[in-house]
C-alpha cells in the first residue's frame, strides 16, 4: 500500500468521522439530558439531504439552499418534539424505540411518496468542485476538505456553546442529573424542546454537506443511525467530548479496513480466502471495536458524571 | 439511567402477583381461544377457497415463536435484545447450509439449527449480560449485525442474495412439509409446544427468580442466586426458540438470506412483542398477527402503506399502555364496573 493512498483513506476517514459526530452529537445530547433514545434521528439526517435538494431546484443556489434546508431541519425537529416525542419522557426507553420506529417507517414512506423512490443527488458548489493538490501527486476533492473543516468547526463551536455559556451549562447539569436540574427552578422541558431542535438541525446539517457527494434515497438515515449509535455508546452516552473521539475513531478504522483488510489477510492466508474474509471482517470491525469497548469499560470511554 | 423503566415495570408485575379470579382466567382463555381459532383457520380457508391464507398465516405462527421468545427475554427478564433476528437467520442458514451440502431431512436440519442457536446465544450472552440498559441494548445489536454481516460474506452460500432450497426438509425421509396443510399443522404445533414450555418457564421457579432479578436484581443477589446464570440460561432458551422459528421459516420461504438477520428485523420483532402487550406471553403471537396482518391488509391498498403504520405504532404508544393486551383489560375493567 502506497503512503499517498494511506493518507487519502485517512482523510476520508476522517471526513466519515466528522459525519459520524454531527449526528452522534445531538443524539448523544437527546439521550444524556432527557433520557429519551430517538431512532428517529436518522430520519432527519435524511431530510436534510432531501430539503437541501428541494431548495437547490427551487432557488439554483447552494448556498440558499443550505440556509433554507437548515431552517426547515430546525423547524421539522421541533414540529416532531412538539407532536410525539414531548408526550413521552420518563416513559420506558421500549416506548421510546416503537414511537420513532413508527416515525422512521412514515417519513422513509413519506419522502418516498413525494420525492419518489428514485436516488436524487444535489450538485458541489461551483466554487468548491475539482480536487486541490495536497502534496506532490496527492490529489482530493475539495468538497471533501470542506465536509471535515465544517465539522471541525461545528464541534469547536459545541464545545464552546456547552462549556462556556450558560445553556451549555445547564445541559451538562442536565446530563448528570435532571431532576436536580429542575429542582433548581430551571424550565426543563423548554430546555429538551431547544436541544431536540437543535440537534435535529445538527444532524440535517450533516445530511445536507453529504448530499452532494452521495445519492439521496429514501432510508439513506438508517445505515448511518446505527453507525451513529455506536459512536455514543463506545463514547459514553451523554458525552459530546466522547462522541467527538468515538466518532473520528469509528470513520478511522471503518474507512481503513475497508480500504486495507484484504492486503493485510493477505499476508497471513492464501489471496482467495482473504478476498472472502476481508470484507466481511472489515464491516464487522466496528461492532468488534464497540464489543471489546463494553467488555473492559461497560459505560463506555468517557461516562457522563453521576450515572 | 434505567430506573425510572424498572421501577415502571415493576408495577404490573406487583400487580399480577395480586391478580384477582377474573384476570387469571383470563390468561388461559384467551390463548385457548387463539389456538383453537389457528387449528379451525384451515378448515374457514377451505370453505372460502382461499388457499393464500394458509401460507400467511404459517408466516404469522413462525413469527409468534419468535416473538415469544423475546418476550421471554423482554418482558419477564427486561433483557431488551436488539439482536434477536441473528437466531432466526441461523436457524434458517442452517437448514439452506445443509440443503446446499445434500442434507435435507428434519432430523438432522433441526437439531443442528438449535444447537448452531443455542451455541451462539451462548458465546455472546457470555459478554452481553456483563452490560446492563441501554448498552445491553447496543451490544447485542452489535453482535446481531457480526451475523448479518458473516451471513452477507457467505460468497459460497449467496452471499448478499441469499440461497434458494430446492425443496422443504423430509421428516424421516417422508415429504411431510410439501403439503401446505400438513406444515401449517406442523407449525401450529411447534407453536402452542414454545407457549406451554415458556408457560411453564415463566411460573416455575427458574422463572420466578428471572422476574425477581427483572425487578431487583440486587435483591435477587442478596437472597443468593447468581442473576447472571439465570439469565445466561434464559438467553440461550430464547435463542434456541428463534433458531426453531427460523428453521421454519427457512422450510416456509424455501428461501434464505441475510435479510432475515437485518437490525430491522430485530426491530420489528421487539415491535411485535409490545404491540401485543409484552409478559404475557400471548400478547407476543397477539402482536405477531396483529403486525403481518395489518402489513398484508395494508400494503394491499397502497404501496405507501407504512405511511399509515407508522402514526398506527406512534398512536398505540401515546394512547396505550400494555399494548393490545392492554387495551383489552381497559375495556373489560371498564365494562365489568359499570
Amino acid at each position: 500500500m502506497s503512503t499517498t493512498l494511506l493518507v487519502v483513506q485517512i482523510l476520508n476517514g476522517l471526513q466519515l468521522g466528522v459525519l459520524l459526530f454531527l449526528i452522534a452529537a445531538g443524539l448523544t445530547l437527546v439521550f444524556g439530558v432527557m433520557d429519551f433514545i430517538n431512532l428517529a434521528h436518522g430520519v432527519q439526517y435524511m431530510l436534510g439531504a432531501y430539503f437541501a435538494v428541494a431548495f437547490y431546484g427551487l432557488t439554483g443556489s447552494f448556498v440558499a439552499a443550505l440556509l433554507l434546508a437548515l431552517a426547515a431541519a430546525l423547524v421539522f425537529g421541533l414540529l416532531i418534539e412538539a407532536v410525539v416525542v414531548r408526550r413521552l419522557y420518563g416513559r420506558d426507553h421500549l416506548d421510546h424505540v416503537i414511537a420513532t420506529f413508527g416515525i422512521i417507517l412514515f417519513l422513509n414512506s413519506g419522502v418516498k411518496y413525494v420525492w419518489g423512490a428514485a436516488p436524487l443527488s444535489l450538485p458541489v458548489p461551483e466554487a468548491l468542485t475539482g480536487s486541490v493538490a495536497l502534496a506532490p501527486g496527492l490529489l482530493y476533492p475539495v468538497w471533501r476538505l470542506v465536509i471535515i473543516g465544517s465539522g471541525l468547526a461545528v464541534a469547536l463551536l459545541l464545545y464552546v456553546l456547552v462549556s462556556h455559556t450558560r445553556i451549555g451549562m445547564l445541559v451538562r447539569a442536565g446530563a448528570s442529573n435532571a431532576e436536580m436540574v429542575s429542582a433548581l427552578g430551571v424550565d426543563i422541558r423548554r430546555l429538551f424542546t431547544i436541544v431536540f431542535g437543535f440537534g435535529a438541525m445538527l444532524a440535517g446539517f450533516a445530511g445536507i454537506m453529504i448530499a452532494p457527494i452521495l445519492s439521496v434515497e429514501p432510508g439513506m438515515g438508517d445505515t448511518i443511525l446505527i453507525l451513529a449509535f455506536v459512536v455514543i455508546v463506545i463514547g459514553g452516552i451523554g458525552s459530546i467530548r466522547g462522541a467527538f473521539v468515538a466518532a473520528l475513531l469509528i470513520g478511522l478504522v471503518d474507512t481503513l479496513g475497508r480500504s486495507f483488510a484484504v492486503d493485510v489477510l493477505r499476508l497471513v492466508m492464501s489471496p482467495s480466502a482473504a478476498r472472502t474474509v476481508g470484507p466481511a471482517l472489515a464491516s464487522m470491525l466496528i461492532y468488534l471495536l464497540m464489543a471489546v469497548v463494553l467488555w473492559v469499560r461497560p459505560s463506555g470511554l468517557f461516562p457522563a458524571k453521576g450515572r | 439511567m434505567h430506573t425510572p423503566g424498572e421501577m415502571q415495570s415493576a408495577a404490573p408485575a406487583a400487580a399480577e402477583e395480586g391478580a384477582p379470579a377474573p384476570r387469571r382466567r383470563r390468561a388461559v382463555v384467551l390463548p385457548a381461544l387463539l389456538f383453537a381459532g389457528l387449528a379451525l383457520l384451515p378448515a374457514a380457508a377451505l370453505a372460502l377457497s382461499a388457499g393464500y391464507m394458509l401460507d400467511l398465516f404459517t408466516r404469522v405462527m413462525i413469527f409468534s415463536v419468535a416473538a415469544l421468545s423475546l418476550d421471554l427475554l423482554i418482558g419477564y427478564a427486561a433483557l431488551v435484545t436488539f439482536g434477536q433476528a441473528a437466531f432466526l437467520g441461523l436457524g434458517a442458514y442452517a437448514v439452506g447450509i445443509l440443503a446446499a451440502h445434500g442434507i435435507t431431512d428434519a432430523l438432522v436440519s433441526l437439531p443442528v439449527a438449535l444447537a448452531v442457536s443455542g451455541l451462539f446465544a451462548l458465546l455472546t450472552g457470555l459478554v452481553c449480560l456483563r452490560t446492563k440498559g441501554v448498552y445491553f441494548i447496543m451490544i447485542t445489536l452489535a453482535f446481531g449485525q457480526m451475523a448479518f454481516f458473516t451471513a452477507a460474506s457467505l460468497a459460497p452460500y449467496g452471499g448478499d442474495d441469499g440461497l434458494t432450497l430446492a425443496d422443504r426438509n423430509t421428516v424421516a425421509g417422508l415429504p411431510l412439509f410439501d403439503s401446505p396443510l400438513a406444515f401449517y399443522y406442523v407449525v401450529l404445533a411447534c407453536l402452542v409446544g414454545a407457549y406451554l414450555m415458556c408457560r411453564t418457564l415463566v411460573a416455575s421457579r427458574f422463572g420466578r427468580v428471572l422476574r425477581g432479578a427483572k425487578d431487583n436484581p440486587v435483591r435477587m443477589t442478596t437472597l443468593g442466586f447468581r442473576v447472571y446464570h439465570f439469565q445466561l440460561v434464559a438467553y440461550v432458551i430464547a435463542g434456541m426458540l428463534s433458531g426453531l422459528a427460523g428453521f421454519l421459516l427457512g422450510n416456509a420461504t424455501e428461501f434464505v438470506s441475510p435479510a432475515y438477520m437485518s437490525w430491522q428485523r430485530s426491530g420489528e420483532l421487539i415491535i411485535m412483542v409490545l404491540l401485543g402487550g409484552m409478559g404475557t406471553l400471548h400478547g407476543a403471537i397477539l402482536g405477531a398477527a396483529t403486525f403481518l396482518l395489518l402489513e398484508e391488509w395494508l400494503s394491499a391498498f397502497t404501496e405507501h402503506w407504512k405511511m399509515i403504520f407508522g402514526p398506527f405504532l406512534v398512536l398505540i404508544v401515546v394512547f396505550v399502555r400494555g399494548g393490545l393486551i392492554g387495551i383489552g383489560a381497559a375495556v373489560g375493567r371498564r365494562l365489568f364496573r359499570g
